[in-house]
């Protein structure tokens, strides 16, 4: 019972965190029809970021002002790259992404070097929320769901409520249009790249201290969130909200468990012994097996449902 | 951007192509016997390689259109079937020369070909290229998992002096295993070009085009995307089994991203828009990565700039810019532009310096302060931690980047005069 | 046993709640010449679109031949002998005006997935290619990029892909849009020449090219149609009249 409460605990925390990504990266991809292969990117310079500004002014305030610079960084990226390559089409943008995922990497790792740094939880924060039997959850990983809902919350207001969010929908559908309405179209392109690069800079912020500050967390959990892309439904926010909580709960389940297929048949009573043929594939353990469960997860969808849960987007 | 030929048409001139591929032929012979120092033999033989692997990865992205994160699954589980079956025979289980390894690597790649690329290509365009790191991650991680096969961290160890010598041939000394390279290379190269030269190598580029069309024209585009990627899998498997042959073990970063990673900034550097451009790509890159990480440890980042420039300014690669030259030399216009070119050569010197000044100079203070931030650059010893350096880094930046800006302009006024020009003598 | 190349019973299509065809019924019998024609938002190229496999019908059934293709995959449809033309040009930029039209051979002679037959070799491949290309006029274009071709000459190829496969069922989607008069006058005749014993049903708005090719009429409004005969009793029909002059009147 207790396993089965932290896990569930810990895997929509997680979940959460992978929906603060993978919402910038469909907002994107639904606004201006790039795929950012270098969101995860950004989400690491978010991470960065909060630690070398943290210690001029402390963590609070670098949780405000690390996404801004990161939304800045992505601002000028769409101004003055994506915008460049725009017209050699879909590919070339594509390209151009994940182009800059290497290079980001490549100077994060020039600037602050191959291992990871020592980005700490704030003391406020650090220590249990509550225990459940004899397990702590850490007040760390409230505090990153916390983030997560609140954030949620002000997108979904953002795009429902404000002007700037009407004109984003708008922009969305017909841009032809709206820029034919006086709105200046590629402007608010560069809003919504900065605005979904700031997403995974704050989920950086979050996610840096929560797990580890070091050059390959973006290559981590990169491909993770475009499999929540794709499992969502490609466009879809709602998608990306439930392939989130599905695979971040999939995942941390399977890691805390030990079942294999030769448990399995040994509780049904056929024994499995090292003499057994192709005894590797049989006593492997789910704990073993729980990285791959998201890919796994990918190909399913594809043969079965290719456009995804909530996919609304064709390809 | 104008809309350049994508063949150079030799059809009454098939001396030129003749003679094209026989200089191939005879160079590759007799490189080895020029450069005969063992570094030399090893970076030729990972050339020979790089372009076989190269070229697999165009059938997809410059002939069909297809963008993949995940080619490195069919070289890499190429290898380790090559690798495995290589071991069987040196313990005299089965009897397979070591020259036909590749082979071995080819089909078992086009056989994972047929498995993975029946669920990549159901769908097209940006999550076709999803689904292939998907798969990519998928194979990576389990290459991880199931250790009997994968061998783990240290991957799977052979030996490639198997057997009786045929002729004196054991595989041995580095440049037999070159030779043998070379041999596949210039196969593989030719039944690479062949294909597209087939109704299906056409019919491929007709499904990159314009799907609906070709659609409409009688072709199941999902079967046509399978069937050029078993093929081009074929090929990849054929480069894993060379590299198996030639470093003698597979570890798991033979499937892993960073190789998908790899292959597609070399072909697309190359030029993906012409049958050459891989090749170029492939020696270019292959050269790049032995040769500049002996001198900078941040020449990964260096490679990464150049891949978001060429993106940028350059999505034909190398290759569209020769060909673009070479239309200029063919107009008698080239001369007009050479000097500028190397103006705009000069000032982009200035940049460079810049850059790499800039660069080395922080992962000295930052990452290799080790023995302290005293450092060499181009023979010049000089404290990273110093105040002048950074001037002259700084002062080399705003002069450079004035004056390059400056060239580059007159340069871009220049070519599009010519083109102007050229384009009112046809009309 | 059927003379009806082409058949639609109650056809229907919506998009949401939206209705754009309401249950069309049509029988084409072999070797007319058929026109469609309507005011804009009729919903003549979703039509063509449903007949030639790009959507999916909302209800009813399409045959060709006789034989049901309701459902099938665009390919599918065309290995059956039907081939459509585009109202938007839909040729393959990067290769020549000659590779254009024999990718669009290669299927209907055998030649399937092939990697093994040299392309150069392929005598009859090549050799219908250039009795295509003759017939459409682009001889002397054989080796120019298609992208690169005006929009006229597009035109021409775009009908040269449509009829190269030899279909004996072919959909044009307004074949003289934006054409002048003497390239219409061009494109009519070329029309009637690669048309000649075939099945030929055609969108158009002009209404001189329909009164010249047509051997029947079919008028659609508001996605059914409302008249069906032969073009002389078109022009008299009131209906016709109406939904012309009436939708013109807003």
């Amino acid at each position: 019972m207790e396993f089965f409460v932290i896990s569930l605990l810990n895997g929509v925390s997680y979940g959460l965190l992978l929906f603060m990504l993978s919402s910038g990266l469909t907002l994107i991809f639904s606004m201006m029809g790039v795929l950012n292969f270098a969101h995860a990117a950004f989400y690491m310079v978010g991470a960065y970021a909060a630690y070398a500004i943290g210690f001029k002014i402390g963590f609070f305030p670098a949780l405000f002002v690390a996404p801004l610079v990161v939304g800045a960084i992505g601002a000028l990226v769409e101004r003055y790259g994506l915008r460049t390559v725009h017209k050699y089409g879909h590919v070339a943008e594509l390209l151009f992404t994940f182009g800059l995922a290497y290079l980001i990497e490549e100077i994060v790792k020039v600037i602050w070097g191959l291992t990871a740094v020592p980005y700490r939880v704030p003391e406020v924060l650090d220590g249990p929320l509550f225990t459940v039997y004899s397990t702590a959850f850490p007040k760390m990983r409230g505090f990153m769901m916390l983030v997560a809902l609140l954030m949620l919350l002000a997108v979904y207001l953002l795009l429902k409520r404000t002007r700037i969010g009407l004109v984003i929908q708008a922009a969305l559908t017909h841009p032809q249009m709206a820029e034919a309405l006086g709105h200046n179209v590629p402007r608010v392109f560069m809003l919504v790249f900065g605005g979904g690069t700031a997403l995974a800079g704050l989920a950086g912020v979050i996610g840096g201290v929560a797990f580890v500050t070091e050059p390959s967390m973006a290559a981590a959990l990169g491909p993770i969130i475009f499999v929540v892309a794709v499992v969502g439904g490609m466009g879809s926010l709602a998608g990306a909200f439930l392939a989130s909580l599905l695979i971040g709960i999939i995942q941390t389940f399977a890691i805390g468990l030990d079942w294999s297929l030769g448990g399995f048949l040994g509780a049904v009573g056929i024994a499995v012994t090292a003499q057994t043929p192709l005894y590797s594939l049989w006593k492997l353990q789910l704990s073993q097996v729980a990285p791959v469960l998201p890919y796994l997860l990918l190909v399913l969808m594809l043969i079965f449902r290719p456009k995804g849960l909530l996919g609304t987007r064709a390809d | 951007m104008a809309a350049a030929p994508s063949r150079l048409r030799y059809r009454p001139l098939n001396l030129a192509r003749w003679l094209i591929w026989g200089l191939t032929v005879l160079a590759m012979a007799v490189l080895p016997q020029i450069f005969t120092q063992g570094f030399a033999i090893t970076l030729m033989s990972q050339m020979g390689v790089a372009i076989i692997f190269a070229l697999s990865y165009n059938m997809l992205l410059g002939q069909g259109g297809m963008l993949s994160f995940g080619h490195a699954v069919y070289s890499g589980l190429g290898a380790y079937i090559a690798v495995h079956t290589l071991n069987l025979a040196s313990s005299g289980q089965i009897w397979i020369p070591v020259s036909l390894m590749p082979l071995i690597g080819g089909l078992a790649g086009a056989f994972f070909g047929v498995v993975f690329g029946y669920v990549t290509t159901k769908r097209s365009g940006t999550t076709f290229a999803m689904i292939t790191l998907g798969i990519g991650e998928l194979v990576a991680t389990c290459a991880l998992m199931f250790k009997e096969f994968f061998g783990g961290e240290g991957g799977i160890t052979t030996n490639r002096v198997v057997g009786q010598p045929f002729l004196g041939i054991t595989f041995g000394p580095g440049v037999q295993v070159y030779y043998l390279i070379a041999f596949w290379c210039l196969l593989s190269m030719a039944l690479m070009y062949a294909w597209s030269h087939t109704p299906l190598g056409r019919i491929a580029n007709a499904v990159r085009d314009n799907p609906e069309r070709a659609e409409f024209i009688g072709y199941d585009t999902q079967r046509v995307r399978w069937f050029t990627l078993i093929i081009s899998a074929f090929f990849a498997g054929i480069a894993g089994g060379l590299s198996m042959i030639n470093f003698e073990i597979v570890t798991a970063e033979n499937v892993g991203a960073l190789r998908s990673a790899y292959v597609l900034i070399a072909t697309f550097i190359g030029g993906i828009g012409f049958f050459f451009g891989p090749i170029i790509g492939a020696i270019v890159f292959t050269f790049f990565v032995v040769a500049l990480s002996g001198y900078t440890n941040a020449w990964q980042f260096y490679l990464g700039l150049f891949f978001v420039l060429m993106v940028m300014y350059a999505p034909g690669g190398i290759a569209s810019l020769i060909m673009m030259q070479v239309q200029l030399i063919a107009r008698k216009r080239f001369r007009r532009i050479a000097p500028h070119y190397l103006a705009a050569g000069a000032c982009g010197l200035l940049l460079l310096a810049a850059l790499i000044l800039t660069v080395e100079m922080t992962y000295k203070i930052s990452v290799d302060s080790a023995d302290g931030t005293v450092m060499n650059l181009f023979g010049v010893q000089f404290d990273a931690s110093a105040a002048p350096p950074w001037a002259v880094a700084i002062g080399l930046w705003v002069v450079g980047g004035a004056l390059f800006n400056m060239a580059r302009k007159r340069v871009a006024r220049i070519l599009g005069e010519i083109q102007t020009e050229i384009l009112q003598a046809k009309t | 046993m059927n003379a009806r190349a082409l058949e639609l019973k109650s056809v229907s299509k919506s998009f949401g709640n939206t209705a754009i065809i309401r249950g069309v019924d049509l029988a084409i019998p072999k070797g007319e010449r058929h026109a469609v024609i309507g005011p804009n938002g009729a919903g003549k190229s979703t039509l063509f679109n449903l007949i030639s496999g790009r959507y999916p019908l909302s209800g009813g059934e399409i045959l060709l031949n006789g034989e049901s293709i309701t459902g099938l995959k665009p390919f599918e449809i065309n290995r059956k002998g039907l081939s459509r033309s585009f109202q938007i040009t839909n040729i393959f930029q990067r290769m020549s005006v000659f590779e254009n039209i024999r990718c669009a051979v290669l299927w209907t002679l055998g030649y399937k997935y092939s990697f093994w037959h040299r392309l150069g070799g392929l005598k009859d491949a090549n050799l219908r290619a250039e009795e295509v290309m003759e017939s459409i006029g682009l001889k002397g274009r054989r080796d120019t990029p298609a992208g690169v071709l005006s929009y006229a000459e597009q035109r021409a190829l775009e009908i040269g892909i449509t009829i190269a496969g030899g279909a004996e069922v072919i959909l044009l989607d307004e074949p003289t849009a934006g054409m002048s008069r003497t390239e219409t006058a061009d494109a009519v005749e070329l029309i009637r020449k690669v048309s000649q014993g075939k099945t030929l049903i055609m969108v158009e708005h002009d209404m001189g090219v329909v009164f010249d090719l047509a051997d029947r009429i079919s008028v659609l409004v508001y996605g059914e149609v409302i008249a069906s005969d032969r073009p002389e009793n078109i022009r008299g029909n009131k209906a016709v009249q109406e939904a012309y002059l009436g939708t013109e009147a807003h």
